[in-house]
């Protein structure tokens, strides 16, 4: 072990020891809304809770409040982000300890607030914060690229971006990561792909949708109605890792982790004669 | 025939068509959004052309122009006197303070008599069959000259 030799070098070791505790702040963005960026959240931040991290979800979307109702947990919140932005209540108190699992928190928007009653600096001291505490904060961004997206933004040091294999959404996750520039790192999450679809030429691919946007693949998310299922019922489907979306969800957080595991990539759904028959008198697929 | 298979096998391809449109949307989004590399290139067509004739630098306009499957760059640069003829150059001097200089890309039949006051460069074609090209090359070489 190195040992300090002189008392300024002391007093640098020790200032910079929890620095290096300091957890990961991501945002996840997508411009366009309606492409998962919720979903993601509470299925990417039930999987690395599962993996043992200590993992804070922060809802942005300051008026339209969902995070909670994705994880299960609007019963239970009580105060909200500005209630601590503006400190009538402790981060202590704001906290939402999840349902399944102990190391994850959600800190609840405020519904009947409007983004622009955020300060952005504000925001930032609370993200540094809550790095402090957690080894993942990560930041539910609003739709749309203005104040509500540049304060979700201001704390982040990394971004996720979630796209759907789809004109519009790749027209914006473009334009947001034009104006996320080079510090968030931006990694990609293609969202509701429906391989049937893109074997048949009516979707875009991931390879189309990456030729554009060439940003590093963390995984793609099939549209399964499984996800509507858990989100009726308030459980993240990261929750069952039996499930090909569950299992999915782990290995973009492990992806997240660091760990060299590959992308999941939905396979098209080999249909037999006797289903397609079946499909043909109102199939019971859910 | 191929088309009609690919319609018995339901490949109707409108993954294409949203490729297609991806492309050029971005295209457009992204000279929207760098006014500056607009300039630049202005700049450089105008440094090359000076090389030939004078041109009037405060009046150059540069829009760009969607057509079906392609976006083409339309340079208007009005001309304000053209050199002396020399002959080691390819240009064709005409007399008059005015010459209509077409690219290679355009040569489909432009009226080669008409000598508008302005030049009317297209260039930075990008159709679906020189989507591997990319953009022409920036080379201003005039092809033709008004003769008399």
């Amino acid at each position: 072990m190195h040992q300090p030799q002189t008392v300024q070098e002391e007093k640098e070791v020790q200032s910079s020891a929890p620095a290096a505790r300091l957890g990961r702040a991501i945002v996840l963005t997508s411009g366009k809304g309606g492409v998962g960026k919720t979903t993601t959240t509470a299925n990417l931040g039930t999987a690395l809770a599962n993996r043992g991290a200590r993992v804070v979800l922060v809802d942005a979307d300051v008026g339209l409040r969902n995070l909670d109702i994705v994880l299960g947990l609007e019963s239970r919140v009580k105060h909200h982000l500005l209630d601590v932005l503006e400190e009538r209540v402790s981060l202590d108190e704001a906290l939402v300890p999840g349902k399944h699992s102990e190391s994850l928190f959600l800190l609840a928007a405020a519904q009947s607030r409007e983004k622009d009653d955020v300060e952005t600096a504000k925001m930032k001291a609370l993200i540094s914060s809550l790095r402090e505490r957690f080894d993942y904060v990560l930041i539910d961004c609003p739709a749309g690229i203005e104040l509500g997206f540049r304060n979700a933004v201001a704390g982040a040091d990394e971004a996720i971006v979630i796209c759907t294999p789809e004109v519009a959404a790749v027209r914006d996750v473009d334009r947001v990561v034009g104006l996320l520039g080079n510090r968030f790192r931006p990694q990609l999450v293609i969202n509701r792909l429906r391989p049937n679809l893109v074997k048949k030429g009516k979707m875009l691919s991931v390879e189309d949708v990456n030729a554009i946007l060439r940003l590093p693949l963390l995984g793609v998310i099939a549209d399964e109605p499984e996800i509507i299922v858990t989100t009726n019922r308030g459980e993240p489907l990261a929750l069952r890792k039996d499930t090909p979306t569950g299992a999915a969800y782990h290995a973009i957080a492990a992806r997240v982790a660091g760990e060299d595991v590959p992308a999941p990539m939905p396979a098209p759904a080999k249909v037999t004669i006797l289903e397609r028959v079946g499909s043909l008198f109102g199939g019971k697929r859910a | 025939m191929i088309e009609f298979l690919k319609k018995l096998f339901g490949q109707s391809g409108s993954s294409a068509t949203a490729k297609e449109r991806l492309r050029l949307v971005l295209m457009t989004d992204h000279l929207e959004l760098a006014p500056e590399l607009i300039e630049a290139m202005k700049r450089d067509l105008v440094d090359v052309i000076s090389r030939h004739v004078e041109v009037d630098r405060d009046k150059i306009e540069v829009n760009f122009e969607r057509q079906d499957s392609a976006l083409a760059m339309l340079a208007n640069i009005p001309i304000l006197s053209v050199n002396r003829p020399n002959p080691s150059l390819t240009l064709v001097p005409v007399p008059e303070p005015v010459a209509s200089v077409q690219p290679p890309v355009a040569a489909n039949g432009a009226p080669p008599n008409a000598a508008p006051p302005r030049v009317r460069k297209r260039r930075k074609r990008t159709s679906k069959k020189a989507a591997g090209t990319n953009a022409a090359p920036a080379s201003a070489t005039p092809a033709s000259a008004a003769a008399n």
